[in-house]
């Protein structure tokens, strides 16, 4: 039997996958119907401190080599949010609450209501690529990653991710700023900057006209940040982009990820992508020969 | 390459005084009661029921709202996006079939109501709406079966709200399943009054969708969500469901009355 547990900085999975932030998350029934079909975790919708509606449509593009969207972090706010994750607590669900804000003291009032709520940890939307003024600037400076990750450190007592954008020259760097900010983990990568024209129609298709791709496209982008990542911070570091199979988690995996986060894959396989996630890990685990998720990780690494 | 078929419309046709079909050429499939993802270009993406099957297919869409008032003024020609057809079907069980729609409903209940008769179903329809001038496909649903008409103001048919003219309906004929659309709270009493007769019945359940494609959860009902597990449910579920005739998110995901 090959074991699947593993552990992110003191937050206990019994597998190593988790719904990543942005896909049926912003209702608590949602986000307790996908941790009983096998999450070992599920990441909640990037919460702010007040509502907000989010983009027109469309917002959300099928392409053939993924997804692209600009949803532009619609939420209930945080207050309103409450109902939604103790629902999902109540049910037994591990939950990370993400948060967004404008400024450090906004992500730590945020991050403070969402841990008194009683989520398992804290993870810090430094990097959606398309909401103007809410995360863009600070993805692209080592100094806000480090200084947002300080503020919300200081205001919660459960572990902290910093989640962090791909489009950056070098993302090594971003992760020792977050480490320097206090961050317990690092979450890698956000979407990467898109677009997608219509030419039948002569414009972009999404109305915000850029946004974020995710899917197999940007599973190489991700495993090789994730490399980068792992050499370069002691804390441990959770894959996400493109992952669709248990073949793909392992590439995070052994790249150096001590978990691993699945959005876009629910797409191609419905809900029961966690599960299909977690069976095909350990079969492929038992054919190379490796007993747990834990030695596996990192070991592409000279 | 982007999975949205771009097409131009072939006709638009003015349904009632607020209401409007548009048709399109577009080899996509569908069943009865699913919906497609609308693209009106510069104005918005929303989902609408199909009213046309077959090749040429078609929407039927009431103006609520500044992109609906917008995609009035499309001409023949223009082109818009279709994405889709999402969701599953109403499904015939049963030879007698009553469907209740409550206005604009009837755009999502035409297409079943015209597959069913095909399929040798005996369809009784009854057609709700404010007042004679917002009936919608009376002459369709003719062609298939049985019409009988309710207008909240009796300026035609049966002067009250269509849940009691589907009562008395109920009452008066035997059928082996209910079909609704309409206002939910409509819904709610149809679906309550059919179960309390053990007839089987599904409602179309309608949603604010960003993505239709089962990930945004802007359209969840509880645990379920109205574009991939509905948009058409079991009366049965919906008698379980904590959200159904009473609440529904707004585009932020903030709990709402219905």
């Amino acid at each position: 039997m090959v074991d699947l547990e593993t552990d992110v900085a003191g937050l206990h999975l019994w597998n190593p996958t988790m719904l990543a932030s942005g896909f049926l998350d912003e209702t608590g029934g949602s986000l307790l119907r996908v941790y009983r079909e096998g999450a070992g975790a599920v990441v909640t919708k990037s919460i702010g401190p007040e509502a907000r509606e989010g983009y027109p449509n469309p917002t959300i593009v099928e392409l053939d080599v993924g997804m692209l969207n600009a949803v532009g972090l619609p939420n209930p706010g945080i207050s309103e949010y409450e109902r939604e994750v103790k629902l999902a607590l109540k049910g037994g669900a591990i939950v990370v609450g993400s948060v967004y804000g404008k400024d450090p003291p906004e992500y730590a009032r945020v991050a403070a209501s969402m841990a008194s709520y009683g989520v398992q940890a804290i993870e810090l939307n430094l990097s959606c690529p398309h909401a103007k003024g809410l995360g863009t600037e600070i993805a692209q400076s080592e100094e806000a990653v480090q200084e947002f990750t300080r503020a919300v450190k200081d205001a919660v007592h459960v572990p902290v991710f910093s989640k962090l954008s791909p489009n950056v020259s070098d993302i090594a760097a971003f992760g020792k700023a977050a480490e320097r900010g206090g961050a317990d983990g690092i979450v890698a990568i956000n979407t990467v900057k898109a677009m997608t024209v219509s030419p039948e129609l002569k414009m972009p298709v999404l109305a915000n006209k850029y946004g974020g791709l995710s899917g197999p496209a940007i599973r190489p982008i991700g495993v090789k940040a994730v490399y980068d990542l792992y050499e370069a911070v002691d804390v441990p570091v959770v894959g996400v982009g493109g992952i669709e199979t248990g073949r793909d988690a392992l590439e995070y995996i052994m790249a150096g990820a001590s978990a691993v986060q699945v959005r876009t894959g629910i797409v191609a396989r419905g809900t029961g992508v966690f599960e299909s996630i977690k069976k095909e890990i350990a079969s492929l685990l038992e054919e190379v020969g490796l007993a747990s998720v834990t030695e596996a990780v990192g070991v592409a690494h000279d | 390459m982007i999975k949205t078929h771009i097409v131009p419309l072939l006709d638009v046709v003015r349904e009632t005084h607020d209401t409007t079909t548009y048709r399109f050429r577009a080899d996509i499939g569908g069943e009865p009661g699913q919906f497609v993802m609308v693209w009106i270009p510069r104005q918005d993406e929303l989902p609408m029921a199909l009213s046309y099957l077959g090749p040429v297919k078609g929407v039927t869409v009431r103006v609520y709202g500044d992109a609906t008032e917008a995609f009035t003024s499309f001409r023949p020609g223009q082109r818009i996006g279709i994405r889709g057809p999402y969701g599953n079907s109403f499904r015939l069980e049963g030879e007698r079939v009553l469907a209740v729609a409550g206005g604009v409903g009837m755009a999502s209940l035409i297409a079943p109501i015209e597959a069913f008769s095909h399929q040798g179903a005996r369809v009784t329809t009854a057609l709700g709406a404010r007042s004679a001038k917002d009936l919608l496909f009376v002459d369709r649903a003719q062609s298939a079966g049985e019409v009988h008409v309710a207008t909240d103001d009796g300026s035609r048919g049966f002067h009250g709200f269509v849940p009691s003219l589907s009562d008395r309906l109920m009452d008066r004929h035997t059928f082996d399943q209910v079909v609704t659309c309409g206002p939910e709270r409509m819904m709610k009493l149809v679906v309550d009054s059919a179960l309390k007769r053990n007839l089987k019945v599904h409602a179309s359940v309608e949603r604010y969708m960003k993505c239709g494609i089962g990930i945004c959860d802007a359209c969840a009902l509880d645990d379920r969500l109205v574009c991939a597990d509905g948009p058409v449910f079991s009366g049965e579920a919906l008698a379980a469901s904590e959200d159904f005739g009473r609440w529904r998110r707004d585009k932020s995901g903030r709990r709402i009355p219905v």
